[in-house]
């Protein structure tokens, strides 16, 4: 290799250029990976205060005005700074690795991407201490709380969106060019792994849906500085204009989540079942099919909004349609575990628990997309607890999973496997304490964002809060199995690591070098 | 604290017991609901049928598939001596578990549509009500009756913020509930005054936006009469959690008494409007007036919250002319969530409130504002 990498002993100064510098895409597939788990930690902090006031009925520990920032902040963080970034951490490490290239095809424009990222959140959370406090009107603002009964620091949060948009942009944009343009010879797209398929079409959706969220926060920067009335009926605009607009970015926007999160279990199934990926081509259409099929369905979340029957009846029998290409991935995933050799290391426990409750959550939106019985769910903890299991239950414990599978490719050191599974169980009985009573609560009547309940929701709110709480701890201890793994975890050289592991990724030597592929690999 | 111990460990368990004794029905477990209610309209009768038949569509292919996965887990482990096949593809049941997912949802799409037609069957209705939301309550007015009036949570600051003991019907109890006939079709026309907000009754299977500038219709009919609890849906400020609906049907000849009082209601407020109060009868009122409409925003104590909403205290309005402050409720301030109250609050509750918040917390002003004050402004304009 012609240069390594500045380390501590280099000194500070030429330590901390290097990552505030650095072009590589390993260094930055790091920064994106730690940046979003230090989201999670605060978006996972804004959680314990909601849960904590919601243990009892009444106003005990923060008043109403700060629940609605809490509420706000949580679903921002969480979606904008834990889950996309982490995602696209994943990606910077492991695309160049998996397609036999030797970086990703734009680096500076890769550096620049991942730091603007800590200014726009600098930005969002600092709201929080100004006067008004920070952004209230829930993570999906609509208008015209979000504008005409705003808080002033609503240009914060919509200049933040604006740099998180454009970071998006940016990584999504190198995703495609390094796919591209820079596989090995031989890779041809067809050959290319499950994990660097979703990750170009979610590259798609972004670069499609990420300027319609930058207009729609331009609308409302107009709407509350400029005069103008977009979304203000007064003036002869339209607030449902707004749901529209948002929701045409909302929809696929789930999807850009969990899609990158399908690649993920794509992978690491098949190696703990020491079999191939059942229908890996079926895969790549299915997960196309849900991309395009994103783009069609957005107003299933406007269903009480008042349309005419029409509307209702399209984006009810377009959202039903979701169920098939669903589907099909999830029987791809049980019959390449069909008459495998399975053992159940941590990533698979995450996995496995990943198809299980990601299928429940598809379940609830299944019966969320019959407009009928959604005018009963719509904004209740039924929806609350829904989206909960796709995105912790499918997007958080797949980046677990990740995280798991190819730490110790990134640091040639294994994890503690006992630690490991201690945190599975903690989490997987914890996540389902807290979500599943929320479905109960929806059901029987209370609605989202209520910072307090009548009585009769005491009981289950109860029991969700000490899930929360459980869920919670078993992050600490992620955390703290991670750090013990970089700096003390027991050694390994095995490029496999894995008995069953395929792929580019696993034929480098562990830890992989800080220049990878320099000469492109030969591909059978 | 074994006793505080042992009572928090009863209250963990008390929703596990409640399930054990879920065939026991009293009061308490009825408000232990899991499930989502049948409700007393054809509308919500649609929604839970359609609902439940989901659900068990749901659970068989669930039963189905995840019982495949744990047998594939259990009997397919390497630690049983599993060893890996290498197959990865096979057209037929691809093609399969593709197409028939498809038929399913096919024929499901048939009852979830008639459900849909049902919820949208909005057409001669005897009895129509506009229904508007406010920062944080519901309007309700009886088109061609001339009977309109404000519908706000009745529990106190005081339960809410634990100063009291929480009352039986906390934050489910109304200053006045929506009155409708058993037997009659009543068509809700739904809109909003400043806000998003959501109408939902969850027994008469009627959820609707209410959007300022746009008019949303709903319908209910049913013969059950009764106490009906609902909520606001959409976020809608630091008061969303704050505005319950309340629903009660009443047979036909009790409303047509019920309205008739409402109508001579009416009248006879006309004639006490230009009644003089005294300064401690308008204290008594304006506090009750100021905790129901004021204290959500800017607070009991009159101190608002910092950078939200502005303080009372001391204030210059306040403690300012009578004249500018009667104007400030009257006509609200634009551009901010200070709305206008003309509409919502009667001259009196006008006079009280502004005479409470000028002689209250040590605003000293020592005048008295007197319900005639409030219509003098309001036909200067």
């Amino acid at each position: 290799m012609a240069h390594g990498p500045a380390t501590l002993a280099d000194g500070w100064g030429k330590y901390i250029s290097r990552w505030v510098f650095t072009t590589n895409h390993k260094d930055i597939g790091t920064l994106y990976l730690w940046f979003s788990f230090a989201m999670f930690i605060m978006g996972g902090a804004f959680a314990m205060i909601i849960r904590a006031e919601l243990f009892q009925p009444g106003m005990q520990l923060i008043k109403p005005e700060f629940f609605n920032q809490m509420t706000t902040m949580h679903g921002l963080v969480m979606v904008f700074g834990a889950i996309m970034p982490a995602f696209v951490g994943l990606a910077n490490w492991l695309i160049p690795m998996m397609i036999g290239a030797p970086d990703m095809a734009l680096p500076r424009m890769n550096n620049l991407s991942f730091w603007i990222l800590p200014f726009a959140f600098a930005i969002l959370t600092s709201t929080l201490f100004m006067e008004g406090g920070g952004p209230n009107f829930g993570w999906t603002f609509y208008a015209p709380l979000s504008t005409t009964y705003a808080p002033d620091t609503v240009n914060y949060f919509i200049f933040g969106v604006h740099i998180m948009g454009a970071s998006s942009i940016m990584g999504s944009i190198n995703i495609i060019a390094t796919v591209m343009n820079m596989r090995a010879p031989g890779m041809t797209y067809m050959k290319m792994p499950l994990f660097v398929w979703t990750w170009v079409i979610t590259a798609f959706l972004l670069v499609a849906v990420m300027p319609v969220l930058a207009g729609a926060v331009t609308m409302m920067l107009m709407d509350i500085n400029f005069g103008t009335s977009f979304f203000d009926a007064a003036g002869g605009g339209d607030p449902v204009l707004f749901q529209h607009i948002f929701w045409f970015f909302g929809h696929p926007e789930v999807y850009i989540i969990i899609l990158p999160a399908f690649g993920v279990v794509s992978q690491i199934i098949p190696t703990f079942s020491r079999k191939p990926l059942f229908g890996y081509s079926s895969m790549v259409y299915a997960t196309a099919a849900i991309a395009f099929l994103s783009f069609v369905v957005w107003a299933h979340h406007m269903f009480t909004v008042g349309m005419p029957i029409a509307g209702e009846l399209y984006f009810m029998y377009a959202t039903m349609l979701i169920a098939v290409p669903t589907g099909v991935k999830v029987f791809n995933w049980i019959t390449t575990m069909y008459r495998g050799s399975l053992t159940f290391e941590t990533p698979m426990l995450f996995s496995i628990a990943f198809v299980i409750l990601f299928t429940f959550g598809g379940f609830t939106g299944m019966m969320l997309s019959i407009a009928a019985a959604d005018m009963q769910y719509h904004d209740t903890y039924f929806v609350v607890a829904h989206f909960h299991y796709v995105m912790v239950a499918g997007a958080v414990f797949s980046g677990t999973a990740a995280v798991y599978y190819w730490l110790p490719k990134w640091c040639g050191r294994m994890y503690d496997e006992t630690m490991g599974k201690v945190q599975f169980w903690i989490a997987f009985i914890g996540f389902n304490i807290t979500f599943m009573p929320q479905h109960f609560l929806g059901l029987a009547g209370m609605p989202r964002r209520y910072a307090d309940y009548g009585l009769q929701f005491a009981d289950w709110n109860m029991v969700s809060s000490i899930g929360a709480f459980m869920y919670g701890g078993a992050q600490i201890l992620f955390l703290f199995n991670v750090i013990r793994t970089i700096g003390w975890g027991k050694p390994t050289d095995d490029p496999k690591v894995w008995e069953g592991a395929e792929g580019l990724e696993w034929t480098l030597p562990t830890p992989a070098p800080y220049h990878t592929f320099a000469t492109p690999p030969k591909i059978k | 604290m074994l006793k505080r111990a042992q009572a928090l460990f009863l209250r963990l368990l008390s929703p596990v017991i409640a399930l054990a004794i879920a065939g026991n029905v009293s009061a308490e477990s009825a408000t232990r609901q899991l499930n989502m209610p049948q409700g007393v309209t054809e509308v919500s009768q649609a929604a839970y049928d359609i609902h439940m038949i989901m659900m068990w569509i749901c659970t068989v292919i669930g039963v189905a598939v995840f019982g495949f996965m744990f047998y594939v887990m259990y009997a397919h482990r390497k630690s049983r001596g599993a060893v890996a096949a290498n197959f990865h593809e096979n057209h037929v049941v691809e093609l399969i578990w593709t197409i028939v997912p498809a038929l399913i949802l096919i024929v499901m799409a048939i009852p979830a549509t008639t459900a849909l037609l049902k919820v949208y069957d909005t057409e001669n209705a005897d009895i129509d009500i506009k229904v508007t939301g406010y920062q944080w309550k519901w309007q309700y007015e009886y088109i061609g009756e001339g009977v309109k009036y404000m519908s706000e949570l009745r529990t106190s600051q005081d339960e809410i913020y634990g100063r009291a003991p929480k009352g039986e019907h906390y934050l489910r109890e109304v200053t006045e509930p929506l009155v409708i006939p058993t037997g009659k079709k009543v068509r809700f026309l739904i809109t909003g005054n400043d806000v998003i907000h959501s109408w939902w009754v969850p027994d008469f299977g009627v959820k609707r936006d209410a959007v300022p500038g746009l008019f949303t219709a709903a319908w209910a009919k049913t013969d059950v009469p009764g106490t009906y609890v609902g909520e606001c849906t959409e976020l809608c400020g630091i008061g969303h959690a704050f505005m319950p609906v309340v629903v009660e049907v009443k047979e036909e000849a009790d409303y047509n008494e019920w309205l008739a009082g409402k109508k001579a209601e009416a009248a006879e407020y006309a004639s006490t409007i230009g009644k003089e109060w005294t300064f401690d009868e308008l204290m008594v009122r304006g506090e009750e007036v100021y905790e129901r409409s004021c204290a959500g925003c800017h607070q009991s104590d009159g101190n608002g919250i910092t950078g939200v909403f502005p303080a009372l205290k001391d204030s210059p309005i306040a403690l300012g002319a009578k004249e500018g402050h009667i104007a400030v409720l009257i006509d609200g301030v634009a551009g901010t969530s200070m709305q206008s109250f003309a509409d919502q609050l009667s001259e009196v509750d006008i006079a009280a409130v502004v005479h409470y918040e000028r002689n209250a917390w040590g605003n000293d002003v020592g005048d008295i504002t007197q319900p005639i004050d409030v219509l003098n402004y309001k036909q200067g304009q």
